[in-house]
């Protein structure tokens, strides 16, 4: 991807050493510990495999909040996709929801099974495959957050074949922020917050947390020098004691993010409450399909349980702290003991987008909490 | 583009054709992608446009792309010389 002209420079070793500097003269000034919560997936990857943290002062902490889809998505959802698909329904859904487990399977092991669960890349494969195959049911699986959301809006929108049902679990990230915001016990400092969900809300959508909670918010792209850039923002907020919502990732971030794809979005879904997994119950963070759209509705149309008193992680297993960031992988008890990428236990060490998952796949064994 | 796929990962991609609803997208280094859907953003030929699960989400800035790293790189060197003067 380096070869495109807009990311040229996006990993300019000079300027990344010249950030750095700036950012342990910033520390120094501050003289106190500072966290930075950032709330994606794809940020935690960015600052893992470039290892951004090793460049941070020792007083400057960033940490993963709930910012992976597939950790979130409730256990009760999974089982009930795993359902459908041991009756005889064909379950479609992108690949890293398919291995994570519900209370007892995942889908990829109900597959196993007999059920016909398939991969797709995107919902209109979805719509591909059920026009294709007319005689089957198909039941789409879908997960993500306020980036992936208006694509399948667009094509319910577009009147999907009707042997094509959709099974939704879309969560809505600015919901999450202002409730990990309140949160006493995590005593978050700042927030860089998702480039890509923000891509289409826009920084307004987070207007509301910021006026309640006054912590600096940055708005981050995805390249090593965006974190780096991102961090000297907030740190410069936090010096002159003047929190702001400020964007760095001016290349596809705007105030009032993609108003077509928002628009699409509202048509489809209602915000209503939603379970976050092993996490909360956030009011306005789940988006479902409104009412004229239930007869697309899986839930609905195969008369499926809302909610379950299932187990969400196995035994001892704390998957829920580590998606709130409330502890690193490795103080679980089971980080890389019994569980591993190749036999995960729960989602955060399933998803690509998981810390543990992401925090394995770079070998790391030690906990990296600020050290003063 | 990488095979997995994962939820919140978007890619930048130069828009290389159009045909109604999709585009070919070129994400560099040899890959090029057709069918990706341009219906949620107001996209020209030779735009730049970021593509999530086979949807292009938004059409992105390319000035402001060059611009957020050269007003640090300013600011940056200037910092440097000064700690050399100042030394």
């Amino acid at each position: 991807m380096s070869s495109l002209s807009i990311l040229d420079g996006y990993r300019d070793a000079e300027l990344a050493k010249r950030l750095e500097r700036r950012i342990h003269r910033l520390s120094q000034e501050i003289g106190r510990k500072i966290m930075i919560m950032h709330v994606c997936g794809s940020h935690e990857w960015t600052i893992t495999h470039h290892g951004v943290r090793s460049l941070l002062p020792e007083n400057v902490e960033v940490r993963a909040g709930p910012g992976c889809p597939v950790c979130v998505t409730p256990a009760a959802d999974i089982d009930a996709a795993v359902d459908l698909a041991l009756g005889g329904r064909t379950v479609l859904t992108y690949g890293d929801m398919s291995r994570a487990r519900g209370s007892k399977q995942s889908l990829a092991e109900a597959k196993t099974l007999g059920g016909d669960v398939r991969i797709v890349y995107s919902v209109h494969d979805a719509v591909k495959m059920a026009k294709s195959l007319p005689e089957k049911d198909f039941v789409f699986f879908a997960v993500g957050f306020e980036t992936t959301a208006p694509a399948t809006a667009y094509e319910i929108l577009e009147e999907p074949p009707s042997n094509l049902r959709f099974l939704t679990s879309y969560r809505y990230v600015p919901s999450a922020v202002q409730a990990v915001s309140r949160s006493p016990e995590l005593r978050v400092d700042a927030f860089i917050n998702a480039g890509h969900a923000s891509t289409i809300t826009g920084m307004k959508a987070y207007k509301t947390c910021f006026d309640e909670c006054r912590k600096p918010m940055v708005f981050s792209g995805f390249e090593p020098l965006d974190v780096l850039i991102s961090v000297a923002m907030v740190l410069t907020q936090i010096r002159n004691n003047e929190p702001k919502m400020e964007n760095e990732y001016t290349r596809s971030v705007t105030w009032e993010g993609n108003v077509k794809a928002q628009q699409t979005m509202e048509k489809a879904f209602d915000l209503r409450e939603g379970y976050w997994r092993g996490v909360a119950t956030i009011p306005n963070s789940a988006l479902d399909l409104k009412p004229e759209f239930s007869y697309l509705d899986a839930r609905e149309h195969y008369s499926l349980a809302h909610k379950s008193a299932s187990a969400e992680f196995v035994k001892d297993a704390r998957c829920a702290d580590v998606i709130i960031g409330k502890i690193d992988p490795p103080e679980c008890p089971l980080y890389m003991k019994e569980c591993t990428p190749l036999g995960p236990l729960g989602p955060t060490m399933v998803s690509s987008e998981g810390t543990c998952k992401i925090w394995a796949d770079h070998k790391i064994v030690s906990a990296m909490r600020c050290r003063v | 583009m990488p095979a997995k796929v994962s939820m919140c990962l978007a890619f930048p991609g130069k828009v290389i054709s159009i045909d109604g609803d999709f585009a070919k997208v070129d994400f560099g280094e040899g890959t090029a992608r057709e069918g990706i859907n341009v219906s949620l953003v107001d996209v020209n030929l030779g735009q730049y446009v970021l593509v999530h699960a086979g949807y292009a989400i938004q059409v992105m800035d390319e000035d402001e792309a060059q611009k957020t790293l050269s007003y640090w790189r300013e600011i940056l060197a200037y910092e440097q010389e000064f700690e050399q003067t100042s030394r």
